[in-house]
């Protein structure tokens, strides 16, 4: 049998049997995403949560900031009722209405102080683990340093330090990422360390790669799967810090409603005005808020975890 | 299905069956699919006898062994049906507790891998006492000296102490000889083996099979052995199963597959493999296709589609297992009444129809005095501590169009011999020159250009291909970096190189995920050439592939070799496929080369006491060859190394070994022919008896251990 003849029988029934639809990456992954329905349902309430921020003028039953003496007659917080189903505060402020401005607030600066920590996280991470030897021993002891300090004294101080008035939703977002890169970049440089000896970063080098091409085209497109889930997790936890962080009155400043600090105005008021009476709506609608909103990450986070980890393979 | 099971009730019969399985089913469940590892296999052990089960990954082998004793992971995996008889016993219908007594007790395992077979917590002494404690009650004491003892039966030197280590204090060979002794503690009835040596060296493999077959044959114990490796079933096994997609195809005793294979997936297997006895050049026939996916079974034989003798029925009907007059059986149409006598086993001569392209006046690569050091660093300081010499002092050069055949076992440095030459390591020391040029001095631009003329290609072909791009961007990659052709072009180009190596183009836009084993081995091929080379290090490209794979890809290298005018290194561990693909061949042994030959010297004359003992380890598909042969066991491991032996490194092992061999380094000489050998019996200078007592040395080495090759022509090709 000739040579040509035969690698040509071999081709031919090498089509024969991969004949069968292409797969992308995407779909394997939403195929497995779709198994896990916790995720799913979690990633549908925070789909309609995100709206919900977004057109809080429209969606919101009343004016967050208007006080209604009616309503709350002698300081006295009107309890759940058709017109107010979260009920109001002392002022007569609608806690629904505040509830969906103050999602505003803990999205954003989940979103934003997650994605400033990816960024700073993966950069300084990629570097330590590609360059190796004193800029990895650099860079690591540098985020040790950070791990050292308690994070929430940190964040407290640094907030303090901008006058109550002028602080936004991104100053806090920036401490919060000053305080959470440490983890996206231990994280990153471990894959790289592991990744940089794969045969397919070797087999860049050896066609002559740049370093920027087998970072950027070899390691990082492969470091992504636990980058995205360490995002999901890391959310939830900006959300309960600034939450944190509102209750001790380093937040978001009243009257503008965050979640931690409604929940603060629900017990501090109570004590303030000497007055006796049990509004447990003030502070369980807020908390609630909270909960779900983290429990959701967290499920989307397990939910990536499942269908982006190589070594639950479901195929 | 009804001759099947009438074919196995005959059989069933025979009272001396220690266990019996009858139609057999396992199937996986996953995502909704239905996987049929197992689809209705009936065979028997007789007492006392070793059952070979051979096929490819994927062809239900272990998973049959696991269910013996239902060790499969319940979900995903299910028996759906049949019967397992042990001993007169129904196991499927075994309470936990009485599985549990049958495990370890009754029937005892070995795995492939000893490292994660053992328990890494606990010393290999407390894994041997738990099985004789727990079921045969004996007292911690008794437990232990009966541990030594088992132990000291499996060569394990000095037991009282190796008792005392954990399982990462011990090498691979002897980590599988715990292992065997684990299994023995029970006096198992039945001791099944899934791939034992495959992890192990040769020189290891051997020392492990003649250390199973003893013992098999002490105890009588009946014994599965489970492996991929038709030469190794070939010099442990009675009785053999070939097992294709789920099924058992050809079912007959050793001598009757090894010398008159019936079902055609046998004959395309014999045809397939390189043999240890054939000279280079003789072009091996693979079996066509890719071994089945399980999810997706052909209509009628499993075999259809790689089957050269397929006609009608094969595509509508599935054949039973056709029992023969010689008592062998086999699952295939051909054998079949109605089809009488067209079981004619078509000729496929495998000829010498590859001749050398060696240019013997150019060369393109010159080593001299390479050493890479690996430092060990310690502390807080990195400081230093010492250096793996892990490729110390090689020399040699490679020709335009030449396949230089680097063999060694594990750990000899011969992968990172393979880096340092193309610098994706940095030399510790000596020089490369590549067309001329030192390759350490030149940076940037011109590194860039010498990157392009030297290409590698990988061992595994799942990790060799970034898993989050397409094919054919990993190839135009190349094509990009170095202007191999303009860039509107490189679709066209990517085309034309998954042509060449065999792959369909239109599959430019899929992951390498939705390729096989051998199909990823060809797209790494297609990387390598993409960029015009004019030299390949091919580290390992088939070991990780199965045998009918191999070589498809062997003869690919091949052809590419003669239409590109490639220059190869070739790097392996096994010694039939170098010689079936290299011009010359050197061996290596703890980070140096031994013995430097052309093809025909090494296998026909090989000198060095290392090489010798290297081709007489490795098992043989002849079915003579198998009980003639003499093999020289080399005693204990290869040395560490981080602190290699004084002198000669290889003397801690050498049958030959004299006293100026451990206090003096050995230089390489050159006897003639090119022929370099670094050992002192060829050394008139360091041999202190005198050239005379070498040569004498010499003489009775090769009466003592003739090998093969040498008194026997290769067996004609059938």
């Amino acid at each position: 049998m000739s040579a040509s003849a035969e690698s040509s029988l071999v081709a031919a029934s090498d089509r024969q049997l991969t004949d069968e639809p292409a797969r992308g990456q995407f779909q394997i992954f939403w195929r497995r995403f779709r198994r896990h329905k916790l995720a799913m349902v979690s990633a549908v309430y925070l789909v309609v949560l995100i709206l919900v921020a977004i057109f809080a003028p429209i969606v919101a039953p009343h004016d967050p900031y208007k006080n209604d003496l009616q309503l709350a007659r002698f300081g006295e917080p009107a309890p759940p009722s058709f017109s107010h189903p979260f009920g109001s505060d002392q002022l007569g402020r609608d806690q629904l209405s505040r509830i969906i401005y103050g999602a505003r607030v803990s999205l954003m600066v989940g979103f934003v102080a997650t994605g400033l920590a990816i960024v700073a996280g993966t950069m300084l991470g990629a570097l330590a683990g590609y360059a190796g030897k004193w800029i990895d021993m650099g860079i690591m002891r540098f985020a040790d340093v950070f791990l050292a300090f308690p994070p929430l004294l940190f964040a407290m101080a640094a907030l303090a330090s901008v006058d109550g008035n002028e602080r936004s939703v991104f100053h806090i977002a920036a401490v919060l990422a000053v305080i959470g890169w440490m983890n996206v970049a231990r994280l990153i440089r471990g894959e790289f360390l592991i990744l940089r000896t794969r045969e397919y970063t070797e087999a860049a080098r050896a066609v002559g790669a740049s370093g920027f091409s087998i970072v950027f085209r070899e390691l990082l497109p492969n470091a992504v799967g636990p980058v995205i889930v360490a995002a999901s997790l890391g959310i939830p936890v900006a959300i309960l810090t600034e939450s944190a962080l509102s209750f001790l009155g380093f937040g978001i400043q009243p009257p503008e409603p965050s979640w931690g600090n409604m929940i603060s105005g629900s017990g501090s008021n109570t004590f303030a005005m000497m007055r006796d009476f049990n509004a447990w709506w003030m502070g369980f609608f807020p908390g609630l808020a909270i909960a779900t909103t983290v429990l959701a990450f967290n499920f989307i986070g397990d939910g990536l975890r499942d269908a982006l980890d190589p070594r639950t393979h479901l195929d | 299905m009804a001759d099947q099971s009438s074919a196995t009730a005959t059989q069933a019969q025979t009272s001396d069956a220690i266990l019996s399985v009858n139609d057999l089913r396992v199937s996986f469940f996953s995502e909704g699919q239905e996987v049929k590892a197992v689809d209705g296999i009936s065979y028997e052990l007789k007492r006392g006898e070793v059952l070979g089960v051979v096929g490819e990954s994927g062809s239900g082998k272990s998973v049959s062994a696991l269910s013996l004793m239902q060790l499969i992971d319940s979900p995903p995996g299910r028996i759906l049906g049949g019967e397992i008889n042990f001993d007169g016993e129904d196991v499927l219908s075994m309470s936990t507790r009485e599985l549990r007594n049958l495990r370890g007790n009754d029937i005892a395992m070995i795995f492939q891998e000893p490292l994660t077979a053992l328990n890494p917590v606990f010393t290999v002494g407390d894994q041997i006492l738990e099985p004789l404690m727990l079921h045969q009650g004996l007292s911690k004491r008794a437990a232990q000296e009966r541990a030594i003892e088992l132990l000291r039966q499996v060569g394990v030197p000095s037991p009282e102490e190796r008792i005392k280590n954990f399982p990462h204090e011990m090498s691979g060979g002897m980590r599988q000889r715990a292992m065997i002794a684990m299994a023995l503690s029970c006096n198992p009835k039945i001791l099944i083996a899934d791939e034992p040596t495959t992890a192990l060296d040769v020189s290891i493999q051997a020392q492990i099979l003649d250390l199973m077959r003893d013992l098999q044959r002490e105890s009588q114990t009946s014994m599965m052995f489970i492996t991929h490796d038709l030469a190794v079933v070939n010099e442990m096994c009675d009785r053999v199963n070939v097992m294709y997609s789920g099924r058992i195809v050809e079912q007959g005793t050793t001598p009757q597959l090894f010398s008159e294979p019936k079902h055609p997936y046998s004959w395309g297997l014999f045809d397939s493999i390189p043999r240890i006895e054939e000279e280079r050049g003789v072009r091996l026939i693979p079996i066509k296709g890719q071994p089945p996916n399980l999810a997706r079974m052909p209509q009628g034989c499993k075999f259809n589609p790689r089957c050269p003798y397929a006609f009608d029925r094969c595509f509508t009907a599935e054949p039973p297992l056709i029992p023969l007059d010689n008592g062998q059986t086999v699952r295939c149409w051909l054998y079949d009444e109605e089809h009488e006598g067209t079981a004619e086993r078509i000729e496929f001569k495998r000829e010498r129809t590859i001749d050398s392209r060696m240019d013997l006046d150019d060369v393109i690569l010159d080593v001299t005095n390479l050493k890479k050091y690996f430092p060990i660093t310690k502390g807080v300081f990195q400081r230093t501590v010492g250096h793996v010499q892990a490729v110390d002092d090689i020399t040699f050069d490679l020709h335009r169009g030449e396949t230089l055949g680097l063999v060694g076992e594990s750990g000899c440095g011969k992968s990172t011999a393979g880096r340092t030459i193309l610098r994706l390591l940095d030399p510790t020391d000596g020089v490369v020159r590549f067309s001329g040029r030192d390759l350490a001095d030149i940076e940037g631009k011109e590194l860039k250009e010498m990157r392009r003329r030297m290409q590698i290609i990988f061992q595994d072909p799942f990790s060799s291909l970034n898993p989050r791009r397409t094919v054919g961007s990993i190839l135009a990659q190349p094509l990009r970096l170095h202007d191999i052709v303009p860039s509107g072009e490189a679709n066209d180009r990517v085309s034309q190189l998954l042509e060449r190596v065999g792959l369909n183009p239109s599959h430019a836009e899929r992951y390498p995920h939705e390729f096989s084993g051998g199909q990823r081995q060809r797209i790494g091929v297609a990387r390598a050439i993409s960029v015009n080379p004019d030299f390949i290090v091919a580290d390992e490209p088939v070991s990780a592939l199965d045998v009918s794979i191999q070589a498809q890809i062997i003869n690919l290298l091949h052809d590419l070799q003669h239409e590109l005018g490639l220059s190869y290194i070739f790097i392996a561990h096994d010694l039939s496929v170098v010689r079936s693909v290299s011009d010359r061949i050197a061996v290596m042994y703890l980070g140096q080369i031994v013995e430097l030959a052309d093809n025909r010297a090494i296998y026909e004359d090989p000198l060095h006491p290392y090489t010798r003992a290297l081709l007489s380890a490795v098992p043989t598909v002849d079915p003579q060859a198998a009980n003639r042969r003499s093999r020289i066991i080399l005693e204990g491991d290869v040395p560490s190394p981080i602190n290699p032996p004084s002198g000669c490194r290889f003397h801690t092992r050498c049958p030959y070994a004299f006293d100026a061999c451990s206090r003096v380094a050995p230089l390489m000489l050159d006897v003639g022919d090119g022929h370099q050998v670094r050992c002192h019996l060829y050394d008139p200078n360091h041999a202190p008896q005198a050239p005379q007592r070498a040569a004498e040395l010499i003489a009775r080495a090769r009466e003592l251990h003739p090998v093969d090759a040498t008194t026997d022509p290769p067996p004609k090709p059938e």
